[in-house]
């Protein structure tokens, strides 16, 4: 279908875009990439009053590494990340960076764009959560940060209100020894997937600093202390890890009209188990 | 505020200046208002494939980006594929390997295998496959459409 109609403005700075969102009284939209919000409105669950462009503001563009964080502003496109050597700098993004939809979504999608829109099956939340990232907000009261890990909060629901919009994220960058896993299993590559799993640990031989998040599991990207804990000094071998998987009844996990909760339980184990195998290898 | 815009950009080469309602996204008004009825519409939610066209050089899905979103920018569609003759190769090597049969994902397909090709794409099938992961083609299997890409790339006159 086609989008319902709506007012579109393109403000020029983040203070002009601060202060319409102010003014709009919960009906303003932010518009990003647009490639999961466009969808929405096609399909009208998603019908905003006031679509508010963030493409013209210098603010929310540009990746400057800062001491051992890479600041990436929310407007950097998939492809942005994928073509700047600055990413090196924090592989698992990088490992994770083809998986993410297709060439012609990763030309638009932005970081900025999916951490906000929060969709429980995309990868970037899951990412950022495991890298301990810190997630940079500005807001009529001015500008605040929100740990990653503590961002997500639901379908769709984060801790950025409607007057607020998200600036940039920081993400720590790779430390010497520092590893990282991800897998995800989808229907088809590049699409949302049925379970999926980013890992890193500060050390492998015993498992040490060990972080994993889970998404396209539940209604939000989400880390389990408990199940990390578990396969910590461990040598992450079939053993350790079957050992640990029970600790994961902590999630709980969603069905679909495509696999069962059931079903995306046991993909989560199978994800994991890979990511781990070829993180060890 | 607006809920109609001013937009003008260059498409296929040409400056065009247009009145759109916003809510227009840019492969309608290409297809209605410009006449250009190559790229196609199919799921309108960015999953097909078919509308993807290029926008300042790169890749997009056209079902997924507003016409106002492009003002100022530079559109080629798989008419401006073809009649600057980026695209002749690889069209050779569609017919050649008959990978497209209706015909419906074939722009979108064009303009997705060009986009891998002239950023120096691998002639690795898996690879090829990967980036059309995002163009549905009902007809072929694929096979025919991976032995087209592949075939531009090693004869390595596809850019």
């Amino acid at each position: 279908m086609k989008a319902p109609d709506f007012d579109y403005c393109r403000p020029g700075t983040l203070a002009e875009a601060l202060s319409l969102l102010a003014g709009a009284d919960g009906e303003a939209q932010p518009l990003a990439g647009g490639q999961s919000l466009m969808p929405m409105m096609n399909f009208r669950v998603a019908a905003p009053e006031i679509l508010v462009d963030l493409a013209g503001i210098p603010e929310l563009r540009g990746i400057a590494r800062q001491g051992d964080m890479l600041r990436i502003g929310a407007m950097t496109t998939y492809r942005e990340l994928q073509d700047d050597p600055a990413l090196q700098a924090v592989p698992l993004i990088a490992m994770a960076l083809p998986h993410i939809a297709h060439d012609a979504v990763r030309n638009r999608g932005t970081i900025g764009g999916s951490l906000a829109l929060a969709d429980a099956a995309a990868e970037m939340p899951a990412l950022m959560m495991t890298l301990n990232a810190v997630i940079e907000l500005a807001g009529p009261d001015g500008p605040r940060e929100v740990p990653a890990t503590e961002f997500f909060l639901g379908y769709y629901e984060t801790a950025c209100e409607p007057d607020e919009l998200l600036v940039a994220v920081r993400v720590p960058v790779a430390q010497p020894g520092e590893v990282f896993g991800f897998h995800e299993l989808v229907q088809r590559h590049g699409d949302y997937a049925m379970a999926g799993v980013a890992i890193r640990a500060t050390g492998v031989a015993p498992i040490a600093g060990l972080a994993v998040g889970f998404f396209g599991v539940s209604d939000r990207a989400l880390r389990v202390p408990a199940f990390e804990e578990a396969l910590t000094g461990t040598d992450g071998s079939e053993a350790a890890i079957a050992a640990a998987l029970p600790k994961l009844d902590a999630i709980e996990f969603e069905g679909d009209t495509k696999i069962s909760a059931e079903t995306r339980r046991h993909y989560a184990g199978v994800a994991l188990k890979r990511a781990l195998k070829e993180m060890l290898a | 505020m607006t809920r109609d815009a001013r937009i003008t950009l260059t498409v296929n080469g040409e400056e065009i200046s247009a009145v759109v309602a916003v809510r227009t996204n840019l492969v309608d008004f290409l297809r209605h208002d410009v006449g250009l009825t190559g790229s196609h519409v199919g799921c309108e939610h960015g999953v097909c494939g078919a509308c993807t066209l290029e926008l300042n050089g790169k890749a997009v899905r056209g079902c997924l980006t507003l016409a106002v979103q492009a003002d100022g920018g530079t559109v080629t569609t798989v008419e401006g594929l073809a009649d600057s003759g980026r695209s002749d190769a690889l069209r050779a090597a569609f017919t050649r390997r008959n990978a497209l049969q209706c015909g419906f994902c074939t722009p979108g397909m064009l303009a997705s295998a060009l986009s891998y090709i002239e950023r120096g794409g691998s002639d690795d099938r898996q690879a090829i496959r990967d980036h059309i992961s995002g163009n549905y083609c009902r007809c072929t299997g694929y096979q025919s459409v991976v032995d087209a890409i592949s075939d531009v790339i090693r004869e390595g006159d596809g850019a």
